[in-house]
């Protein structure tokens, strides 16, 4: 087994990333578009979310733990890779640089995201109004704009990873069905865009 | 027409001494390549100032792009210089050695790590026996052809060269060597071996460092299909691991 390591660690991390992650992140981006139906709508779905049985559990099982080994393991990744983008200006190759900045901003966004919007609930009762929490955050656009960058850097990492994906575990071997497979990871990339770009908007309103 | 042809090199002249640039400019000829033109300047070598130096040092033997020993970074770009014909290449034309590899001289690599990961990969087939083994399983023709596509790697080292998860930080082979692998894999005989070729692939620096950013495919001289082959192996990692994972 010793050797087969590297192997199951890199596999794990290519299926963290679309299991349990590529889902939350969908159902994340979908539940938060409650925000456009208003606060109390948004607090009513957050409050249900939480108080669900065994919530605390999935958040750190499912949620928390594949989160940071995908991130720690994915910064190490990242920190292999010699970007030759000048010499080399292709198409994929510029999905392999992107891929690498969108995890490192997406993961640091992350951090702040869980930090200010769920940790803070631990402490401070009055934040349990995520929803005007959210709104008096993203009335700095500084914030907004970070938040914008990290949700269009995590759709992306995941369409993106959903194509590497399905190279690594043997899906799209030929050069056509890759190319189909970027088309389909292109729709999510848009779709999800949109999802969450309209959620976070609906709280500037 | 230009009336001459210009090159600027890059050269180095130990293994440890720092690089550094010299141009030289040659009357024009037609139809030359980077190898004659280079040979043109070792016949009485002199940079464009007009200051002695010596001939440069390079890789060079069969001139036809079948030995892949004259890989180098032509306009930044790496390629066979035997190949890269003067009149489509921009002046003046910058030689560099492949950043990938220990320079020995001038243009002169060694791609020495290249045959380790062929050695790596166990890419050969065993036939040898205390008996005569008789002749092997035939192959069908259809898997023949794409056999051949694959065997005719030179190990240029051009792939290694353009890929960017090949470097002093990743321990990754690159895919000339998996490709070598999937050949083999595929060959009726060699595929007696393959679980042997797939457990070097699943190490630290196999197939699963690759980063599919897929620059390799594009800079092959031979055109073999190497991202197919880097997916080929993928997929039969895939399966051989999680067989070997749930298998007794």
């Amino acid at each position: 087994m010793t050797s087969d390591r590297n192997f199951w660690v890199r596999r794990l991390h290519s299926l963290s990333g679309i299991v349990p992650i590529g889902g939350f992140l969908a159902f994340h981006l979908y539940e938060n578009s409650a925000a456009s139906r208003g606060a109390d709508a948004y607090n009513e779905m957050t409050h249900r979310l939480q108080t669900l049985p065994g919530a605390v559990a999935a958040e750190i099982l499912v949620i928390a733990l594949p989160l940071l080994f995908h991130g720690i393991y994915g910064l190490f990744i990242a920190g292999t890779a010699k970007p030759n983008l000048y010499s080399n200006g292709y198409v994929r190759n510029w999905m392999y640089f992107l891929q690498r900045v969108t995890g490192v901003v997406v993961f640091a966004f992350i951090l702040f995201h869980y930090w200010t919007t769920r940790l803070v609930q631990l402490t401070d009762h009055e934040s349990l109004d995520l929803f005007r929490q959210v709104q008096s955050a993203v009335a700095n656009p500084w914030i907004y704009a970070f938040y914008i960058a990290g949700i269009l850097s995590a759709t992306f990492h995941l369409a993106n990873g959903i194509w590497s994906f399905s190279i690594v575990w043997g899906l799209t071997v030929g050069p056509r069905a890759q190319r189909r497979m970027l088309y389909i990871s292109a729709v999510v990339f848009v779709a999800l865009s949109v999802v969450g770009v309209r959620s976070i908007s609906a709280f500037r309103l | 027409m230009p009336s001459s042809i210009r090159l600027s090199v890059k050269r180095q002249d130990t293994p440890t001494s720092s690089p550094y640039w010299e141009e030289y400019e040659i009357p024009y000829q037609p139809r030359q390549n980077v190898i004659s033109v280079l040979m043109e300047i070792a016949k009485d070598p002199k940079t464009r100032a007009g200051k002695a130096t010596s001939p440069v040092v390079y890789d060079r033997a069969c001139l036809e792009e079948v030995c892949g020993s004259c890989a180098m970074r032509i306009n930044g770009v790496a390629r066979m210089a035997c190949t890269a014909l003067i009149d489509s290449l921009e002046q003046p034309i910058r030689l560099e050695p492949m950043a990938k590899f220990p320079v020995q001289r001038d243009l002169s690599v060694d791609r020495q790590v290249m045959f380790d990961s062929l050695k790596r990969i166990k890419g050969w087939i065993p036939i040898d026996g205390t008996y005569d083994l008789g002749p092997g399983p035939r192959m069908p023709e259809p898997e023949r052809q794409q056999a051949y596509e694959y065997s005719k790697c030179i190990t240029c080292g051009n792939c290694l060269d353009v890929c960017p998860q090949v470097n002093g930080r990743s321990n990754f082979i690159g895919a000339a060597p998996i490709a070598q692998a999937r050949l083999f894999n595929s060959h009726p005989t060699g595929a007696m071996n393959a679980g042997e070729r797939l457990e070097a692939l699943m190490a630290e620096g196999g197939v699963d460092d690759c980063g599919n950013a897929q620059n390799c495919v594009r800079a092959c001289p031979k055109s073999i299909p190497l991202t197919t082959a880097i997916a080929e192996m993928y997929r039969a990692t895939t399966r051989y691991g999680i067989k070997k994972l749930f298998g007794t």
